[in-house]
């Protein structure tokens, strides 16, 4: 499916550049962007790094199991099928909390921690199990109680009440959220029937 | 509120690392392991980082999506959408970098206050970049076969992008 998109986004990119004569800056493109890639991971890496680092002391001290009960009436409803006491279910714990209050920088390590453990007892490692379709719904979903990148631009720009914004975007991403959930629970049901 | 979103980390990691010492973790290895998993996963994740953003860049460097609306302007004077908001809605699912410039944009024209600077506001909250994340998480495990994970997430992502222009408008419109 990500295969389809790649190559939809490169086809139109080219074709379209070449249709409206903008071949020089398509050129560039080309020439430049593997950059920018690079850049992006050289910016991630040393969070990546960190966040793994502390999150492991958390994970040996139990403290990202005690996370996993705190959320366990939530996680329990979402993911049926991983046992109560999967490590899985602490870094999911821990991504929906950092979601949640706007740290995306430290949610994306857990997210991939918690991807990274629910491989583990995949039995087909090259295909999506039910809970990581439900746990990449939940963070696509983007489940942020506090938008802090929208807030700060807010007031870079003299908003007169830079945080009016908090109640809309909530609501608008719990309705994302919830319909996504509930899609991918009918889906599920749907499969097992 | 400032506050508290800067004093969560500190104490976050002040919390792991008593929690740790208390519990007889030898914390400083643990660290260095995770460390050591953590950079593997970098390692696993470029490929898959370096072909999503030179996809997505050279699609934005194509004006595609400007000369897509040109196209459908006619339409959406019909139903009274404003016109400088439909990039960010479109590219919120592919890139989240390129929706912030817009919203950027937006504000430096119409101030974070007009209408269309809080709808902008409201868009760039509610979802998150779900054709990047799903490249970057599937990626990092190597799975390939996602089944139904992009409709389920795109479906998500138009909810979203729809709850906001109506929600919008009711506190705002």
């Amino acid at each position: 499916m990500v295969n389809v998109i790649w190559v939809g986004l490169i086809l139109i990119a080219i074709i379209y550049s070449f249709l409206t004569g903008q071949i020089d800056t398509i050129n560039n493109g080309i020439l430049t962007h593997a950059t920018s890639g690079v850049n992006l991971i050289l910016e991630m890496m040393p969070l990546i790094v960190l966040w793994t680092g502390i999150m492991k002391i958390a994970e040996k001290s139990g403290l990202l199991q005690v996370f996993a009960k705190v959320l366990n009436p939530l996680l329990r409803r979402l993911f049926p099928s991983l046992p109560k006491d999967h490590l899985a279910l602490g870094y999911i714990a821990s991504n929906i909390g950092a979601n949640m209050l706007g740290l995306g920088s430290a949610a994306t390590p857990f997210g991939l921690k918690a991807m990274a453990e629910l491989q583990k007892d995949n039995p087909k490692k090259d295909t999506a199990t039910e809970a990581m379709i439900t746990f990449l719904v939940l963070n696509t979903g983007g489940v942020t109680l506090i938008p802090t990148t929208v807030i700060a631009l807010r007031l870079m720009y003299n908003s007169a009440n830079p945080t009016e914004i908090i109640i809309t975007s909530i609501l608008a991403t719990a309705v994302s959220s919830i319909s996504g959930l509930v899609l991918d629970y009918f889906i599920r049901r749907r499969r097992r029937l | 509120m400032n506050l508290i979103s800067k004093i969560v980390i500190p104490l976050f990691v002040l919390f792991i690392i008593i929690y740790g010492v208390k519990k007889h973790v030898n914390v400083y290895d643990s660290f260095l392991e995770g460390a050591k998993e953590g950079l593997v996963l970098v390692f696993h994740i470029t490929p898959t980082v370096i072909a999503m953003v030179f996809a997505v860049n050279i699609f934005l460097d194509s004006n595609f999506i400007d000369g897509l609306l040109g196209f459908l302007k006619p339409f959406f004077d019909l139903v009274n959408i404003p016109l400088d908001i439909l990039p960010m809605a479109l590219l919120r699912p592919i890139s989240g970098t390129a929706s912030l410039a817009i919203m950027n944009d937006i504000f430096a024209h119409f101030g974070p206050d007009s209408y269309i600077g809080r709808l902008a506001s409201t868009l760039q909250g509610c979802t998150d970049t779900t054709i990047y994340v799903l490249a970057l998480y599937f990626g990092s495990i190597k799975v390939v076969k996602t089944k139904y994970a992009l409709p389920v997430g795109l479906f998500a992502d138009l909810m979203g992008i729809l709850a906001a222009f109506i929600i919008t408008f009711i506190f705002f419109g």
